[in-house]
């Protein structure tokens, strides 16, 4: 009888990895707030998501990205290169800003399109590909940009992180979970979701079925590319300067709130929702550790510690649930 | 029971149950298999044959009962262990690994001992004996050639090396011949034949009655997971074990009435892909059956995917509904109203973590949910219908379809075409690992497809089936087509020998000219 409860508690769980997820959100919540009495003002709270909303909004494309068996590891180099771009096109060029906006979002697709082509129409892997656009991306970067930071933008444009809707709720996160809602939507509602599902799990199967395998790589690509974009502009906003070293190492922390969220790296399987609230679980720790002056270093160990436990219970629970 | 067979048995299952979640897939089955007989397992799709095998072969663990082996209890909780048994399993789904060449996915299972694991390959002799097993299976396969890539025939062709190559006393068959040409399923039993008279123990299952007649010396029969009867093959006849699998007697086989072939749907003409295939004309017209035979690797797949769009032909062309067209790839074809059921479902059917309703669709989307926007319950009603109109054997259309068994998964595969509305359908083996009812039942939707107006080009290995169901036959060998026979004038014999090459005297059949 007991045992027959646990064991059809575990097949839950492992059919549904979120909420081995929310159980970390939890842990995470009272962490953090017994790190910091701060943890526990609903302002502050509010505010300190503007920090890490960024990873979020790159983790959403992410997911899409892993659930076709890929990965995308240029995200934050590319980032920073949108950036930079974005600062020169309206501080050195004059260009006017809005303009700028819609032109940052077109260079961050393409940006994406370069990595989905190399994948789609060289066949190369794409873990492969980011690498090198990865350190490509950052170089180009710093070409550009050398060790200044470029700012000079109108006053309109920055601080997006303190309009608050509501008095309350800071812009950066109210795209946030726009964004997550279009995804969420996307991924699991629409043929497009499907089809994403469909490649991660059985590539050949897919093609078989006559499913548009190269455009929806190609597609994902650039959603990723789009979602640097999207960061890129909320970061200069909220900085006002934009720099090479930008987003240094987030890849990182995208690929973890991914897996962290319960998606399969190897592609296949997975959802937004537990991405979400994955990005909380990171986001309340580095707040938390962040107030109580925990070193940098310590906290890569913790995000590095975090990504490894993900892996391996994601799998023990696959494991598991096959028996 | 007297002959070579020994009376004691040599390994005893008693009292064998497994479920799989609440789901009861053998109930207390017993099974005795004896040195030197061959035992065929028989039973529907999803009696649960395969779910026996496997955990006479260490891959699944039995919920109750107990094992002997030499009448000693025996655990047999890990493959290794069966390894260590002398037991070899040829799975039902060949599992290769597709990176690694032929040999050494014949000599996976070696280096077993901790010590022997570091003990570095000699290759050169081993690429020399993986050689001998295939000259002695009679399959001409490069030692050195990939995998992946290898039709589903050769591939349980290199399990059954790597069973030989561990010299197993145990050797467990699940449907070894449902991809074999009768050619080559007659070389198989003379190994079988020679293993037997070796003292080896085989377990054989197979849907083809016929052949289980001709090769065994005890028959068992499964029915929902329980144990029916096991009969001395002298003992019962195929009438008895029939019903025995069903519960019930079978209705009628399908026959073929008088087709009035309307106009032609699908023209191909010289079609040609490097050096897998030239040559290849032929038409198919609504209303009618094509039947295609040859041996494994003549090339008709390689024709099937070409025309499919999945590996284009370089030369050649290819008509639908008399307009010249061009098909890169599989989204085209479907568009011209074209579906493909291909050989290997599990890798190119199927997306198995996705449930039933979820695979059944897969081709569809588009069609059905033209705002781009999924409805789930749209999704499973049509599997639902699919389910009763095919007989599907499953839980819920919500289950994943790696659960199926094999049989069942076919019919999956087929639903999802069908789905699809399609005109022309190109059957790639469609019966291979279908049981005697839902083979039938196949035969019957064939039957209801032409007298919709399809046309159907089937690709099978089966030669009764290809002979009792074809309007007109083709043969493939090597690449070509060789002999093009009307449904009056093919016999088992110059179909055979159109496809082996082996002239026939007295030859009817227009030999196709090529090129
Ligand atoms: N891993 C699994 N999880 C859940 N159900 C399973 C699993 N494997 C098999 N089954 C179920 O067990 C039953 C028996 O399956 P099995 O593969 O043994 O049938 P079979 O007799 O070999 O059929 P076939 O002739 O189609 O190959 C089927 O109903 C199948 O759906
Ligand atoms: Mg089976």
């Amino acid at each position: 009888m007991k045992a027959s409860f646990w064991r059809r508690l575990l097949s839950g769980v492992a059919r549904y990895p979120e909420w081995v997820t929310f159980l970390f959100l939890v842990a995470a919540f009272v962490v953090s707030a017994r790190l910091s009495p701060f943890f526990l003002d609903v302002f502050y709270i509010f505010d300190s998501t503007s920090y890490y909303v960024e990873i979020g909004i790159l983790a959403l494309a992410m997911t899409f990205v892993i659930i076709t068996g890929n990965i995308d590891l240029s995200v934050a180099s590319g980032l920073a290169l949108v950036a930079v771009v974005t600062a020169m096109l309206h501080v050195q060029l004059g260009l006017p800003m809005e303009i700028v906006i819609v032109l940052s979002l077109g260079f961050g697709a393409l940006l994406g399109l370069f990595n989905g082509l190399l994948v789609v129409k060289l066949g190369l892997p794409s873990l492969a590909v980011t690498l090198g656009t990865l350190a490509l991306f950052r170089g180009a970067a710093q070409i550009l940009a050398g060790d200044h930071s470029i700012s000079g933008f109108p006053e309109w444009f920055i601080g997006a992180d303190f309009v608050r809707v509501g008095g309350i709720v800071p812009l950066p996160l109210i795209v946030f979970i726009g964004l997550a809602v279009i995804f969420g939507l996307m991924l699991h509602k629409t043929v497009f979701g499907r089809y994403l599902y469909a490649i991660g799990a059985n590539e050949m199967a897919a093609r078989y079925a006559g499913l548009p395998v190269d455009r929806v790589k190609l597609a994902v690509f650039v959603v990723s590319g789009l979602m640097m974009s999207v960061g890129a502009l909320l970061k200069v906003s909220r900085l006002s300067v934009a720099r090479y070293d930008l987003a240094m190492g987030w890849e990182l922390a995208v690929v973890t709130t991914v897996v962290l969220g319960g998606v399969h790296i190897y592609g296949g399987r997975g959802g937004i929702i537990g991405v979400v609230l994955a990005l909380f679980v990171i986001g309340f720790l580095r707040t938390g550790m962040g107030v109580a002056n925990i070193p940098q270093e310590n906290q890569l160990v913790v995000i590095g510690l975090l990504l490894l436990v993900a892996v391996g219970l994601g799998i023990l629970l696959e494991r598991f649930r096959r028996n | 029971m007297r002959s070579t067979i020994s009376e004691r048995p040599l390994l005893q299952a008693r009292g064998i149950s497994k479920a799989f979640g609440v789901v009861r897939v053998l109930d207390e089955v017993d099974f005795d298999l004896r040195a030197g007989e061959v035992h065929s397992l028989l039973g529907e799709n999803g009696a649960g044959k395969s779910t026996l095998l496997k955990i006479f072969g260490g891959v699944h663990r039995a919920d109750q009962g107990e094992m002997l082996y030499r009448g000693e209890p025996a655990t047999v909780d890990h493959p290794q262990k069966a390894r260590e048994l002398g037991i070899a399993l040829i799975h039902q789904e060949p599992l290769t690994f597709p990176d690694l060449d032929v040999a050494e996915n014949i000599f996976l299972g070696h280096g077993t001992t901790w010590k022997s694991r570091f003990i570095p390959i000699k290759w050169k002799d081993r690429y020399r004996e993986a050689r001998r097993l295939l000259d002695e299976l009679g399959v001409r396969l490069d030692p050195r050639a990939r995998v992946h890539g290898l039709s589903t025939a050769d591939q349980q062709m290199v399990e059954m090396a790597g069973a030989l190559s561990q010299n197993a006393r145990i050797l467990l068959m699940d449907e070894p011949t449902a991809s074999l040409t009768p050619e080559e399923t007659r070389e198989l039993f003379r190994i079988v034949q020679r293993l037997r008279e070796q003292g080896t123990a085989i377990v054989f299952i197979s849907h083809r009655l016929e052949e289980v007649f001709s090769l065994s010396d005890r028959i068992t029969v499964l029915r929902d997971g329980k144990f029916v009867a096991t009969r001395r093959k002298e003992e019962t006849s195929i009438e008895e074990v029939i019903r025995m699998m069903v519960g019930r007697p079978l209705g009628k086989f399908y026959e073929r009435e008088e087709a009035i072939p309307g106009k032609t749907l699908l023209k191909v003409e010289s079609l040609g892909r490097g050096r897998r295939f030239s040559g290849v004309s032929f038409e198919v017209r609504a209303g009618e059956i094509v039947g295609m035979a040859g041996l494994v690797g003549a090339g008709r797949t390689d024709v099937a995917s070409a025309i499919f769009g999945i590996r284009p032909a370089d030369t050649g062309k290819i008509e639908i509904r008399g307009e010249a067209v061009r098909i890169d790839n599989p989204a085209q074809a479907i568009r011209l109203k074209l579906a493909y059921v291909p050989e290997d479902r599990q890798h190119h059917g199927l997306v198995l973590p996705f449930s039933v309703a979820g695979n059944v669709t897969m081709a569809s989307l588009r069609r059905l949910f033209p705002r781009g926007w999924l409805r789930p319950p749209r999704e499973r009603e049509l599997a639902e219908d699919y389910r009763t109109r095919l007989s599907i054997n499953l839980r819920d259309t919500s289950q994943p379809v790696w659960e199926l068994s094999g049989g069942n998964q076919q019919k999956v595969v087929l639903s999802k075409w069908l789905i699809t509305e399609p005109e022309i359908l190109i059957l790639d083996e469609p019966t291979r690992g279908i049981d005697v009812g839902a083979k039938q039942e196949v035969h019957h939707l064939m039957g209801e497809l032409c007298r919709q107006g399809k046309a159907v080009l089937m690709i099978s290995s089966d030669l009764p089936e290809v002979l009792a169901l074809s309007d007109r036959i083709l043969v493939m060998r090597e690449g070509r087509l060789t002999g093009h026979f009307r449904r009056e004038e093919a016999t088992a014999e110059n179909v055979m020998a159109a496809a082996t090459g082996q002239p026939l005297p007295g030859e009817k059949g227009t030999p196709v000219s090529s090129g």
